[in-house]
């Protein structure tokens, strides 16, 4: 393992050598100002809501969804939240949080976007715009700017090569994945940033890495024993096939190394992870199957998390949310295509759960949307509004003008915390 | 053009429009930086495929034997045969698809390191991610290089509606966007599934899959912006309904309605699938013609101004900035409506816009870019296959794997992460090390990068203190880590 005190040296000794000064200063770890913690999860793809959270006691919904409707009763069982709503058998872990009041289940929500392409739907919900492509920042990123006390320290870090969307803007944002730097020596390194000096991009980027990599090593040296991050001499097939059936594994390892990031006293506040994979048009499964198979991935990360981040567990909020639901009906290939109103959830020792936040439209063919989709009747930008004021502490005022401009028609939805 | 424009009109015919320069290319390259970039466009584009490569439709029919196989085995299985069992876990599809994307991924790559058409080159992989299907699909792990091959380099300097048409019919493409088991409501396969009355007893739904119309639309040809609506989006997957794959598929007890089921792993058109009727799209009608009513409809979309505009548009963030500059677009669009979609007019109105030339170094590589330029630049053969993917991999850019139809995005953001940085320095230091003295950056720096090679990165590659740190330092330069 990377000597961990020489590359700290280097770091601290590099504040004495110019250019680079100011690049470390910006990263110098100082007391965090809240406890407490928030974590965006992304599913991109656009999950089935009414698959992960199954309204078993909407008359309409088993008609609907054919062989992939999950069954009220029986050895397949959707897992009971109340007398209309489950959730999905693989998610077990989100069931007993819920049980213990730690997740609130959100349904029928949805961002402003109302058409049904991916991508600009990812746009909208990660810019916080009204519409595709109107914001070139993150909401995340500008809401990270509106914290109190947030200068002077590194408040966000994105888990993955390169930051998302909803992270990027004003604010600097780490980026955080596995990286093998043990043949790198550190007299390269400074010459590297030395190099950076006139290029204000590159000298932020290196030093932010730099920064990432300490916390990661140290986290992981404390955690120890975990094989997941960084399987050596392992052929790129082979991990391939190691990946698609051990997808929560792999999606473990990022979680535990998220809540290495957020348990520190002095690290970063705010994290995101995103998920791919979970456009469903063919074939998606019921109790059993690809959907099924992903969602026990996701369900033993979020489990993994919470282990991994122990006492600082009662102060945070993840949010996971996907861009757009899918079509109240199954397709001719078995699987869903392009909806519009989702699920969503908020799990955390400080949700106020325990309970469905749903103004239920009903999947009767009128209630449609489009006389196919799930009707959204929650914009889920009163939910992150409600959470980034009540949990994060953030302005009323920035929240309106800068984090989710234009959207006075979604004030914050409250009680979504423990008071 | 005076001697020092030229040499930046050089560095940028490499580096922007190219994979990056080979040692000595640039003083070629230098008296004529545009006409060495038009000169690739002409002549057949080269083909890939002396290594033995597969047709798509000989891995497909492979992957149909074997899923008779599979079927046949579990009823076994169920009759309680023991060893019935053991040989349907070891039937596999990754099992034929692995080698077969392995040689297309190392045949890829050493032709990208390895070409004297650099330009062209760029031009079939924005193509290859305008049309992306990606592998993580593990169907399409075995077809994607073939498409690739199949579709996309032979059109990649003819008509875009031939490029079009060849791409939404090629199985990879049919496969990743799930149109082989769309089936029209009023389809005769639709009609007899509903008389024997099994499909609603099994609570099977016979209906159409819109996957793959919807992206055209929205991705390969009108853009999002396009003025379409959902009520097109369905149409149109009613239209292309019937498009699919042949072979002895999952619709055996539709043969009695005649039509045969075509060639194993090729496109076919399943007429029994197919939505009867005319059809309404974007205000024009289209007459009931069995597969030509999905084809009429692609030859309009391709020459629709908005299709122009969205895929010039690309080409521009592609080649030019992350901004793209409306004069250029605006020249590349009228060159394809004013030449019926030829390309290489398209093509040439790029190079043809000031725009092009000015501000060089102005996009942040893509991983694969950075690797390309880094392999050409030193002159590393492609040897072992999965060392050469390895890199991929490592630096966030696995082969023909975007994960996403709309392919990997294109702007300096996504790919300039502080960790995606991180990544890139270490793996060019583990290349250096490997390396050693046998490469000498001081004298590659001024061949690789040109006019655009500051004094301060001439500086660290003289003062290093060994030759595979000057070489670390020239891969991890600022302008060696864009283009």
């Amino acid at each position: 393992m990377r000597d961990l005190v020489s590359r700290r040296r280097f770091l601290e000794a590099s504040l004495f050598t110019g250019a680079t000064s100011i690049a470390y200063a910006r990263l110098a770890l100082a007391a965090a100002p809240t406890e407490a913690r928030f974590v965006f999860v992304l599913l991109r793809g656009a999950l089935d809501g009414l698959s992960a959270v199954p309204p078993v006691g909407d008359p309409h919904y088993s008609a609907l969804r054919g062989q992939i409707a999950l069954a009220k009763s029986g050895s397949d069982a959707a897992l009971p939240l109340d007398s209309t709503f489950a959730l999905h058998p693989s998610l077990t872990f989100l069931h007993r949080s819920f049980t213990a009041k730690e997740l609130a289940v959100l349904h029928a929500v949805a961002s402003p976007y109302r058409e049904r392409s991916h991508f600009d739907g990812q746009n909208v919900l990660e810019s916080g715009g009204a519409r595709p492509h109107e914001l070139q920042s993150g909401w995340l990123n500008r809401a990270l700017a509106a914290l109190p006390g947030a200068g002077g320290k590194e408040p966000g870090v994105a888990l993955g090569a390169n930051v998302p969307l909803a992270m990027r803007g004003p604010v600097e944002v780490a980026s955080w994945s596995p990286t093998k730097i043990a043949t790198l020596d550190d007299q390269t390194l400074a010459r590297i940033t030395d190099l950076y000096a006139r290029d204000p991009l590159l000298s932020r980027r290196l030093a932010d890495a730099l920064e990432s990599d300490a916390i990661a090593n140290e986290a992981q040296a404390v955690a120890s024993g975990d094989g997941d991050m960084a399987a050596e001499g392992d052929g790129v097939v082979a991990r391939d096939a190691r990946q698609r059936r051990n997808f929560g594994a792999n999606f473990s390892a990022t979680a535990r190394a998220a809540a290495g990031f957020l348990k520190r006293d002095d690290g970063p506040r705010v994290a995101m992870m995103d998920i791919t994979g979970w456009d469903t048009h063919a074939n998606e499964g019921g109790a059993q199957g690809q959907l099924a198979l992903r969602l026990r991935g996701l369900d033993a990360a979020l489990q993994a998390f919470r282990e991994s981040l122990g006492d600082a567990w009662r102060h945070t909020v993840v949010m996971i949310a996907t861009e757009f639901g899918r079509t109240a009906a199954i397709n001719g290939t078995r699987g869903t295509d392009h909806g519009t109103g989702a699920a969503a959830f908020l799990l955390g020792g400080a949700v106020n759960g325990g309970r469905v936040v749903a103004d239920w439209p009903g999947l009767s063919p009128i209630n449609l949307h489009e006389g196919r989709d799930l009707r959204p009747t929650r914009d889920l930008r009163a939910v992150l509004k409600g959470i980034l004021r009540d949990h994060l502490g953030a302005a009323p005022r920035a929240l309106e003008a800068e984090v989710f401009p234009a959207s006075t028609t979604a004030p914050p939805l409250p009680n979504l915390v423990r008071g | 053009m005076t001697a020092t424009q030229n040499s930046i009109a050089a560095a940028i015919a490499v580096n922007r429009f190219g994979l990056g320069a080979r040692p000595g290319e640039l003083a070629s390259v230098e008296k004529d930086p545009e006409g060495w970039l038009r000169q690739q466009l002409k002549g057949a584009p080269p083909v890939l495929g002396g290594e033995g490569l597969k047709p798509s439709a000989e891995s497909l029919e492979q992957v149909l034997a074997l899923r008779k196989d599979l079927a046949k085995a579990r009823q076994q299985k169920k009759q309680g045969n023991e060893e019935a069992a053991k040989v349907a876990a070891s039937l596999k599809l990754p099992a034929i698809y692995r080698p077969v994307y392995l040689d297309e991924a190392q045949a890829r790559f050493a032709h990208a390191v390895g070409t004297d058409r650099p330009f062209l080159e760029r031009l079939t992989q924005f193509w290859t991610n305008h049309f992306a299907v990606s592998i993580d699909k593990i169907v399409v792990l075995g077809v994607a290089g073939a498409m690739e091959r199949e579709a996309i380099r032979p059109h990649v300097t003819g008509r875009f509606v031939d490029l079009l048409m060849a791409v939404e019919k090629h199985p990879a493409m049919i496969l990743y966007l799930d149109n082989q088991a769309s089936v029209g409501p009023n389809s005769r396969a639709a009609g007899f599934l509903s008389r024997r009355g099994g499909a609603q007893a099994a609570g099977r739904k016979v209906d159409i899959n819109e996957n793959l119309a919807r992206e055209i639309l929205e991705l390969h040809t009108l853009g999002v912006d396009g003025g379409y609506t959902q009520s097109d989006v369905t149409t149109f997957a009613l239209a292309i309904s019937g498009w699919s794959i042949g072979g002895e598929g999952p619709n055996r007890r539709l043969l009695r309605f005649g039509g045969g089921n075509g060639k194993p792993g090729e496109f076919f058109f399943r007429d029994v699938l197919h939505e009867p009727g005319a059809k309404q799209l974007l205000g024009k009608r289209y007459a009931d013609g069995g597969v030509k009513q999905g084809e009429s409809i692609l030859q309009d979309l391709a020459m629709r101004p908005e299709t122009a505009r969205h895929v010039c548009t690309k080409l521009a963030r592609h080649f030019i900035a992350d901004d793209p500059p409306q004069a250029a677009i605006q020249r590349m669009k009228e060159a394809w409506l004013g030449n019926h979609g030829n390309l290489v007019k398209v093509y040439e109105a790029l190079l043809a816009s000031p725009e092009a030339w000015s501000g060089p170094l102005s996009k942040f590589k893509t991983p694969a870019d950075y690797i390309y330029s880094a392999y050409r630049g030193l002159a590393l053969p492609v040897a072992d296959k999965r060392q050469s993917l390895q890199a991929f991999e490592a630096l966030g850019q696995r082969n023909l794997m975007p994960g996403s139809p709309a392919g990997w995005p294109d702007t300096s953001a996504d790919w300039d992460g502080s960790s995606a940085l991180l990544k890139r320095i270490a793996w060019s230091d583990a290349l250096a090390q490997r390396l050693g003295d046998s490469r000498n950056a001081r004298e590659l720096a001024p061949q690789l990068l040109g006019a655009t090679l500051t004094d301060d990165t001439t500086r660290a590659v003289t003062r290093a203190e060994s030759d595979a740190q000057a070489l670390t330092l020239l891969l991890a330069s600022p302008e060696f880590m864009r283009r």
